[in-house]
């Protein structure tokens, strides 16, 4: 089992490299997450008036920004933010979403309405104009970002998992397990639950690179995280006003690390896909 | 016959919105009433006085229980009032009737572009499977949908304003030394042709085509994943064989055989799609101080201005709606097969 | 042979897979002459289809032929180019494929299936392209077919599209009718219609027709001889009253003896022991051997043909009934 799964394993690497390049990245990104501070070269929020603007050179290798300050710095730093709110968001909406899907997937009945109408409403709305609106009530924070994000990004594990309980429902092993004697819940959250792990987790890497774009593009247009904080979505809109007079750096390097990052993920998320399902492959 | 049926059906595509437009108002409501905090204090301003506050929440009947309050958002609704913008002190409604047009031309244009590109992208990367158009396809797929809608516009501005020079400042719909044309339908590329004046259309076009392609490269990715996949499905399909044996011309066979029956899974995606136009809408505006709805809110959000936020969401989830309805009934119609059963 | 309408000599295909080349086809001949029905018999797999597809040049892009020339009228069909391959389809030979419901077109009505063909074809006009595709239905005896043509194939039954699939097939007159299991998935009933109907047309108009199927019986109602295909080898190949006498493949005897029979008990039948070689990689010369229970050291040695033990008795085997 474990041996095919590996053969299997190297077959989708062979066969697709662009995952073992996607899977580096993951791991570079990780690295900045955890490290980032101490692999900076320049305090992110020092600023040099008499370094302001430099293009990239040899001692400030992504230029500095209008306020002297390094960008390579700002961007490795930002790594860590970034990734924490769409790492929460995700977190969140995975629980909260694969919950109330698995339940509405298990219950049917007024559960499955009234969950499937939760979503359906969620999907009513332009998903970036529905977290726009979510922050304006909240408050204009940056945990208000992760609960906005986590909420526009719940239908699609609700509905996941919804599919995947509703299939395994009347699966053979569930209803050996149910003779066994245990209990409905347990039954879901013990034997049908684990089992749809593996196409929720190509949800969540698909998902993880929407949700950076997400949490980016409210701080683009400055919500969430105030300056001088670093952040990839932040950093683009202060650089944005530069561009126009060719200092091209400031927005470049957090816009190509933003990408990178959504490139990633989703990336991982299809090389998941191929692992998971060999069939949607030949 | 089947046109009576037909037309029941889309009957009830159009009762099939109605919960979504309950939903969203319900949404929208309990965004601004139910939340934490004083409403009241939201509504009247970050530069309002104890005393104006009070007016606002007497005006807006936030010193009413929440079914009354909701009874009375309804009916502010219902008569097109969303109540006033602290900012500008004009009604939300005027606000974004004014700005609506530029938005639409913008996402409009964006759309169109994508589709024009995607469509014949997927539908060649289908028929030549591993040559470099199909990569070509899936490196832009990959790359569309990775790519933050807000960078991409600053590249194309570094690119062709900066750079090359092709393009005019991006600032507005219209640069500073020409005339809006006389309003017709609030678009300036189709006002200008109606006044006659194709200086200004081209230079409306001109202040479009970034905005627009910015846009659209970011819904070029799922339509021509869609397109692919699906032409790919069709074409390997049993009727399109039978049009092959029967000597139908490449073009036939290819066209109106399997495009025809590919696209329709196209058209259920493209509501996807206009969701997150209509999002990205707001960050493209913000890049190219498009004067539409989108920056609009965006003011709106930092100014604390919140019955324009709520105005702007309401807006947005009603024509995404709309959109969705449409999509629906042209699905319906295009169809044969629906209207039958169920 | 120098009259046969449609003749197959040698023909051999494969198919490049990412597992390995396919041989699907190896030296398979044939032919089919004017107003005859020719049977294509063998179990799932042995490459009836493929032989079809690559007479009508409809092959899988990774199909390959490798080998063998087919003529329709004299006509090289390996040397002809795709656009006089095109003008041949449909107009001059023609051929209707099993499951009809999902050969038609779901979103176009059965009419103006009908009728691109005879617009490609015949030179109608936009105008009697319509008169003539509803000519075309109500030759197949569909009834009021003025109104069927604006029908959906989904509202028609499953015979009813076979009939509108025969229909478009013979709009154009071809000389040559190729029948791809046409009955499969139909009820019995209905499948000798729309048999009935084949031959009638076929006699009437005096053309050729291959019938693949792999009903033993059926072929044997309507066919005039047949042509028994295993694992890409032609293997057998006689009259039909012949073949089914005194067949000389043993794996034309077993096809028979696991065909029921009206005259015979279920007990009676017998299924073939194996199954159907893997195509890729080196094949021995008889790819029976394995299955066969007469093989003998000889049936290893390489240069097995095809050899007329009678008139029009042809058998690819070193050790024959
Ligand atoms: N597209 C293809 N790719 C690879 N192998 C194929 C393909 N089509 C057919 N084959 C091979 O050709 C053999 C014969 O297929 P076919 O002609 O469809 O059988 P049948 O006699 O049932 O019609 C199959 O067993 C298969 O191995
Ligand atoms: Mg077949």
């Amino acid at each position: 089992m474990t041996s095919t799964f590996a053969r299997h394993l190297v077959y989708v690497l062979r066969d697709n490299p662009v995952t073992v390049v996607a899977f580096g990245l993951f791991l570079v990104l990780v690295v900045l997450g955890l490290f980032g501070p101490l692999l900076a070269p320049y305090d992110p929020l020092a600023t040099q008036a008499a370094l302001a603007l430099q293009p990239p050179n040899a001692s400030h290798w992504f230029g500095t920004d209008h306020l002297g300050r390094d960008v390579l710095s700002r961007v490795i730093v930002a790594a860590r933010l970034d990734l924490l709110i769409s790492v929460c968001a995700v977190t969140l909406s995975f629980a909260l979403g694969s919950s109330l899907g698995a339940v509405a997937g298990f219950y049917g009945g007024i559960a499955d309405r009234v969950i499937g109408r939760v979503a359906d409403t969620i999907m009513a709305f332009p998903l970036f104009v529905l977290a726009m609106g979510i922050v304006a009530a909240l408050g204009n924070t940056v945990e208000n970002i992760v609960y906005a994000t986590a909420i526009i990004n719940l239908p699609f594990y609700a509905r996941v998992a919804r599919a995947e309980v509703a299939i395994r429902r009347q699966a053979g092993f569930v209803d050996a397990a149910r003779l066994a004697g245990n209990g409905e819940l347990r039954l879901l959250a013990l034997h049908i639950f684990p089992n749809t792990l593996p196409p929720m987790m190509v949800q969540v890497s698909l998902n993880m690179g929407w949700a950076i774009l997400n949490a980016a593009g409210l701080s683009f247009i400055g919500l969430g995280v105030r300056p001088p904080t670093p952040e990839w979505g932040i950093m683009v809109a202060e650089g944005a006003t530069y561009i126009i007079s060719g200092e091209w750096w400031l927005a470049l390097f957090p816009g190509a690390a933003l990408m990178l990052a959504v490139f990633c993920f989703n990336l991982l998320g299809d090389g998941l896909r191929d692992l998971i399902d060999p069939r949607k492959r030949t | 016959m089947a046109t009576r049926s037909r037309l029941g059906l889309v009957a009830r595509r159009l009762a099939g919105a109605i919960p979504s437009i309950i939903g969203v108002v319900v949404v929208t409501f309990v965004l601004t009433r139910a939340l934490p905090g004083d409403p009241a204090a939201y509504f009247a301003g970050a530069a309002a006085d104890a005393e104006s506050i009070e007016a606002v929440r007497h005006q807006l009947g936030l010193d009413r229980s929440l079914p009354e309050q909701f009874v009375g958002y309804v009916v502010a609704l219902a008569q097109g009032d969303l109540g006033t913008s602290v900012s500008s002190g004009r009604p939300v409604t005027i606000e974004l009737a004014e700005r609506l047009p530029a938005s639409i031309e913008l996402t409009g244009l964006g759309l169109l572009f994508a589709l024009m590109v995607a469509i014949p992208l997927g539908v060649l990367a289908a028929t030549r499977p591993n040559s470099w158009v199909d990569h070509l396809c899936r490196v832009v797929v990959t790359a569309g949908v990775s790519l933050p809608t807000f960078f991409s516009g600053l590249f194309l501005v570094y690119v062709f304003y900066y750079l090359l020079g092709w393009a005019p400042s991006p600032l507005g719909r219209l640069d500073f030394i020409y005339l809006p044309p006389p309003q017709v339908t609030g678009f300036y590329t189709v006002d200008a042709l109606l006044a006659g004046d194709t200086e200004t259309f081209f230079a409306a076009l001109r202040q479009l085509v970034l905005p627009a392609l910015t846009l659209g490269l970011f819904a070029l990715a799922p339509i021509a994943r869609m397109t692919r996949g699906s032409m790919i499905q069709v074409l390997s399909g049993d009727f399109v064989r039978t049009a092959r044996a029967m000597g139908l011309r490449r073009r036939t066979v290819l066209i109106t055989y399997a495009l025809r029956n590919a696209l329709l899974p196209v058209i259920t995606t493209l509501g996807m799609v206009f969701s997150f136009l209509l999002g990205s809408n707001v960050l493209v505006e913000k890049v190219f101080s498009w004067p539409g709805v989108g920056s609009w809110a965006i003011e709106g959000l930092i100014a604390s201005d919140y019955a324009a936020v709520q105005g702007f969401v309401l807006t947005m989830a009603m024509l995404f709606i709309a959109v969705n309805l449409a999509i629906d009934v042209l699905y319906t119609l295009i169809d044969p097969r629906l209207g039958m059963d169920g | 042979m120098a009259a046969a309408l449609l003749a197959v000599d040698r023909l051999s295909v494969s198919f490049r897979t990412r597992s390995g080349v396919v041989k699907a086809l190896e030296e398979v001949s044939f032919a089919v002459g004017r107003g005859e029905m020719v049977g294509l018999v063998g179990e799932s797999g042995s490459g009836k289809s493929v032989s079809a597809y690559a007479v009508m040049g409809i092959q899988d892009p990774a199909a390959r032929i490798t080998g063998g020339t087919m003529h329709y009228s004299g006509v090289d069909l390996t040397a002809a180019s795709e656009r006089d391959l095109q003008d041949l389809r449909g107009c001059e030979m023609s051929m209707i494929f099993q499951s009809p419901r999902t050969a038609l077109n779901p979103i176009r009505t059965i009419g103006r299936q009908i009728a691109d063909v005879l617009l490609r074809h015949s030179g109608a006009t936009t105008r009697t392209a319509r008169d003539k595709a509803v000519e075309a239905l109500a030759q197949v005896r569909i009834t009021d077919p003025a109104r069927r043509y604006g029908a959906y194939p989904f509202e028609l039954s499953g015979g009813m599209c076979q009939r509108v699939m025969i229909a478009m097939a013979l709009a154009c007159d071809p000389q040559l009718l190729i029948l791809d299991e046409p009955t499969t998935g139909l009820d019995v009933t209905t499948q000798a219609a729309i048999m009935d109907l084949v031959q009638e047309l076929c006699r009437a108009r005096n053309m050729g027709a291959l019938l693949i199927t792999h009903d033993l019986h059926m072929a044997a109602d309507y066919c005039d001889r047949l042509v028994v295909m295993h694992a890409g080898h032609v293997v057998e190949s006689a009259a039909v009253a012949t073949l089914l006498s005194n067949p000389r493949h043993p794996y034309t005897a077993g096809l028979i003896a696991a065909t029921p029979a009206p005259d015979r008990g279920l007990e009676a039948i017998t299924s073939i022991p194996g199954s159907l070689p893997d195509l890729r990689g080196t094949l021995p010369p008889c790819r029976y051997r394995q299955r066969c229970t007469r093989a003998l050291p000889a049936c290893d040695l390489p240069g097995l043909a095809m050899t007329e033990l009678d008139t029009g008795h042809l058998v690819k085997c070193r050790n024959p009934l």
